[in-house]
């Protein structure tokens, strides 16, 4: 069942390629139609799940058996809500991409990869298996922004990114042979309950240091965070969206699915310097962010801040001195509240600014002035998601937010002070630029036009989301609280 | 002592597809050759079920302990056959109907002879002669076009081949004159007792032929100029098949004769990997000819096979990692050699512009062979790199995997200078630039891309076969 959602894609897509007579206006509407058909799987998956069951949907195939690696897929509370929001964002990138002109069948195959990929990596429980995720994932989002990126720049802005986080990748690939080596087996299953580097020692340190970089290279974290702005500024407005929505909690995800639960022992002993990173992050994405002048860099850089968010919460998961158990679980849902919410806020985001763009073809946004009176809708649309994109009530951000606060400070009170700064200068930035943009006399460089029906459609279900886990969390946290509360348990030993 | 020829079916049967292409070629009308075509093919998809075949049987030691069948020797057998299939496939285009037909499915038949013969070699003679009937046939065919440059390439070629046989020999010479015998087994025994200088001495000796062999530094001069010279199809099997004897030849010799010899060969051989690895991806950066760019690909790939073979002896894994990468290695750069003979017009990365739009078949398999060859999961190199990774990590070479992680990270740059350019718009240019040379070739590559994919997904199994 599982692995139908996860291959269903990528199944379609190939037959999308095997018949090239296919106008593309069928191509474009099969992709909206498998996008919706797995999501409805997943929704069928989220209710057959019993949180309190553990992995659910599991399939243990030995595949390498020398090595110990196996197709190893199931979901828990950590990967479930990952999943629909996968299935959500390439819907709306799908419906989103109904007016897309340029080769349509190769781009709806991509996509239809990437999707393929970003499901596998959230069920992955086998190391091997969750790296040929990660790194097909590079491959494919190289093409999107090499392919139908903006002008002669996207080409090195697309190498600049493969070689970046394929570098990524590869020291990540280091850090799971050590831990191979120590442990035997490539199941992060046997890995979790074996915990094979306990025991400390300089290999625990570098292991740790390997997956750790590999990972803080796709969230991404500062000083690893330079390949992003570039890729996300000539991506096109769709392929942003998923490589901030979905590809960016690749790494994350790592955190909460590998790391921490496998070295538990060394996670506690570096976690400081994991919070140092993570305020960083906050801080200097949100000042940086500040300073641009271009829209979707702007964005770019709001992801570096948000994901320090999700770091910071992790870092503090390894705080087991000082802080409760509750609070440390805390901080865990928190932290994969705020992926899910990440995904939806900003894939919205970035679909917004690729409706600008296709208006005004040009990001910057002192060329635009006064939006507001001739496209209300978009206004609308952009305020909701700048709002909930700087943590108002109401929206997921808040929930995710607040809980990594709260279950942050009782361990790192004065770097999670820090970090709440860090909402503040986003609040300022997206004012800013909700002004410049949309407040004034109106200046438009090209083209004026509200949403069109297509755009509104793929747009608004994004925000619908997010007010709906803003106001009824519940549903949620109820499946990620377990399965946090077990990582918790595990990295406190 | 075993002397059953029933053990040496693949060899006897490449041996036999020789002489009778050979006798048939002369009589063959120049028209009617591609019956030597069938002959070989036939006698190499035989020879691949017996080898096969052979993997579950028990290690035998034949013809007095001078060449041994094992699980090594059969996955060489293997890859080579099927080599040698996938070669002629991929020069079909250029090669049938030419002049020298016959001669160009004999020499690849012997030279595939050679190298496997090398790789199952366990007598320091038997090397020896094998490396000869290895490096020969490939002077032979190197010049076989009778081009400027293909001259050139074939002299090249032969002088340095010339010289590191000499080398071979020299060393052989030493090693058996500190211990009075040319067998593997022998030497084991005698050589911890040998003066020091002269079995080191006498070890790099051997070692230095071999690496002339499998194009590694600082005998890697060559490798560029023979396959940027020779006609595509040679080039190929040059710079892809040869590897295979010399690389088992290397692990044979080092894990057998001097596994307990306080010359820390380990160390030398990691270092002639790290330097081999970064040599040839330094090189290959700003190529712009196709086949100079994989020429010094095929040279840093070598480069992480060697890590195999620097952790050999010291890591369960080291064999089956060695077995696993040689025949990822094999598909996935003869099937990048196969998208270049299918384009014969295309010689430059600039030439490729627009592939994607006028061949999409080909550029796909384009895009799998050079990705493979990166080592993208799920092909077939991912696996071999992976395993040849966690080898070196568990023979204590950590600092060799961290360079080759870094080394793999620059290879992307090239590999990708190769491919966005197939997926560029085209520009205004004529309509006949990137025509195909016909089926044969493309049809290689897309059954090599096919393969590696294959190969990476299936690797479980060619791994325990190789595990035992």
């Amino acid at each position: 069942m599982l692995s139908i959602v996860v291959f269903l894609p990528l199944a379609v897509g190939l037959v999308l390629l095997a018949l090239p007579r296919l106008p593309d206006r069928a191509v474009r509407w099969t992709w909206v139609a498998v996008s919706v058909l797995d999501l409805a799987l997943v929704i069928a998956l989220w209710i057959g799940y019993d949180p309190a069951g553990g992995i659910g949907y599991e399939t243990d195939i030995a595949w390498i058996p020398t090595v110990s690696a196996g197709y190893h897929v199931g979901v828990d509370g950590l990967s479930l809500p990952l999943l629909a929001m996968t299935g959500v964002l390439f819907l709306a990138c799908s419906v989103y991409s109904l007016r897309e002109q340029r080769r349509v069948r190769a781009y709806a195959v991509l996509f239809l990869l990437l999707h393929t990929v970003s499901l596998g990596l959230f069920v992955s429980l086998d190391l091997i298996l969750f790296f040929v995720f990660f790194d097909v994932s590079i491959v494919a989002m190289y093409f999107v922004i090499a392919g139908w990126g903006h002008g002669e720049r996207a080409r090195s802005s697309a190498l600049m990114f493969f070689l970046y986080t394929f570098l990524g990748s590869l020291v990540l690939l280091l850090g799971f042979i050590g831990l191979y080596l120590a442990g035997g087996t490539f199941d992060i299953v046997e890995l979790t309950a074996a915990a094979p580097l306990d025991g400390g020692g300089a290999l625990a340190g570098l292991v740790l240091a390997a997956l750790v970089i590999g990972l803080a290279i796709k969230t991404p974290t500062v000083p690893f965070h330079t390949w992003l702005p570039p890729a996300h500024s000539d991506a096109p407005a769709a392929g942003s969206a998923i490589l901030a929505g979905v590809l960016l909690k690749m790494g994350t995800f790592g955190f909460v699915r590998i790391v921490l639960p496998i070295m538990p022992e060394t996670w506690r002993q570096y976690s400081w310097v994991i919070i140092g990173v993570g305020v960083v992050s906050v801080v200097y994405g949100a000042l940086v962010a500040l300073a641009q002048t271009d829209l979707k860099r702007m964005i770019a850089y709001t992801s570096v801040n948000h994901m320090g968010y999700v770091i910071l919460a992790v870092g503090a998961a390894g705080l087991v001195a000082g802080s409760s158990e509750q609070a440390r679980t805390l901080a865990v849902t928190g932290a994969v509240t705020q992926m899910v919410s990440h995904g939806l806020i900003t894939g919205a985001l970035f679909l917004l600014s690729g409706v600008l763009y296709a208006r005004g073809g040009t990001y910057d946004m002192a060329a635009y002035g006064g939006l507001a009176r001739p496209a209300p809708r978009f206004a609308l649309l952009f305020a909701a998601a700048a709002f909930a994109s700087l943590g108002l009530p109401g929206f997921s951000g808040f929930i995710a937010e607040f809980q990594i606060f709260t279950g942050s400070l009782p361990g790192a009170p004065v770097p999670t002070a820090i970090a709440v700064l860090g909402i503040v200068v986003t609040a300022a930035l997206f004012l800013l630029a909700l002004q410049q943009v949309f407040l004034g006399e109106t200046r438009v460089p090209g083209a004026t036009g509200d949403l069109t029906a297509v755009e509104a459609w793929a747009i608004a279900p994004l925000m619908v989301a997010t007010v709906v886990i803003g106001v009824f969390p519940r549903f949620l946290l109820d499946v990620i609280e377990p399965a946090a509360r077990t990582v918790v348990e595990l990295v406190a030993g | 002592m075993n002397e059953n020829p029933g053990a040496l079916i693949p060899e006897l049967l490449l041996v036999f597809a020789a002489v009778v292409g050979l006798l048939a070629g002369s009589f063959l009308p120049r028209n009617r050759q591609g019956a030597v075509r069938s002959i070989a093919v036939l006698a190499c998809l035989t020879g691949v079920i017996a080898a096969a075949a052979d993997l579950a049987r028990p290690v035998q030691s034949v013809f007095d302990d001078t060449y041994v069948v094992d699980v090594g020797l059969g996955a060489v057998r293997i890859v080579v056959l099927a080599s040698i299939v996938l070669t002629i496939g991929l020069a079909g285009d250029q090669v049938s109907g030419s002049t020298r037909e016959a001669e160009f499915y004999v020499l690849l038949l012997l030279g595939g002879l050679g190298t496997v013969a090398m790789a199952g070699a366990n007598d320091l003679l038997l090397l020896v002669a094998s490396y000869l009937l290895a490096s020969i046939p490939l002077y032979a065919l190197t010049g076989i076009a009778r081009t400027g440059p293909g001259n050139e390439a074939a002299l090249k070629y032969y002088l340095m081949g010339a010289l590191s046989g000499v080398t071979l020999l020299i060393g052989s010479t030493l090693l058996f004159g500190v211990s009075g015998s040319t067998q593997y087994t022998d030497l084991a025994a005698a050589l911890p007792d040998a003066p020091r200088v002269a079995v080191a001495v006498g070890l790099v000796a051997v070692l230095a032929g071999l690496l002339f062999k499998i194009g590694a530094v600082p005998l890697h001069f060559w490798v560029p100029d023979v396959v940027q010279g020779a006609t595509t199809g040679v080039a190929a099997f040059v710079a892809t098949v040869p590897k295979i004897g010399g690389l088992w030849a290397m692990y044979r010799l080092l894990s057998t004769t001097v596994p307990t010899s306080d010359v820390d060969w380990p160390l030398l051989v990691a270092v002639l990997a790290a330097v081999t690895m970064t040599l040839g991806n330094l090189a290959a950066f700003f190529q712009d000819d196709v086949r100079r760019l994989l020429a010094y690909s095929t040279i840093s790939q070598v480069g992480y096979l060697l890590m195999a073979v620097a952790a050999a002896g010291r890591a369960t894994l080291a064999m089956p990692a060695l077995g696993l990468y040689l025949a990822a290695y094999a598909v996935t750069n003869l099937g990048a050699f196969a998208v270049v003979a299918a384009l014969p017009r295309a010689r430059t990365l600039a030439d490729y512009r627009g592939l994607a739009s006028r061949h999409r078949l080909l550029a796909l398999s384009l895009v799998v062979c050079l990705l493979g060859l990166i080592g993208t999961p799920p092909t077939a190199v991912f696996v071999g790199k992976l395993t040849v990774f966690t080898a070196a990590v568990d023979a204590g070479l950590a600092w060799l995997a961290v360079i080759a992680v870094l080394n793999t990270m620059a290879s992307v740059f090239y590999y990708l200078r190769w491919i966005a350019p197939a997926f560029r718009a085209r520009n205004a240019v004529p309509a006949d630039d990137l025509p195909p040379a016909g089926r044969s070739a493309a049809r290689s590559a897309h059954i090599a891309a096919i393969v590696s994919l294959l190969l990476g997904v299936l690797a479980g199994p060619v791994l325990a076969v190789l595990t035992v």
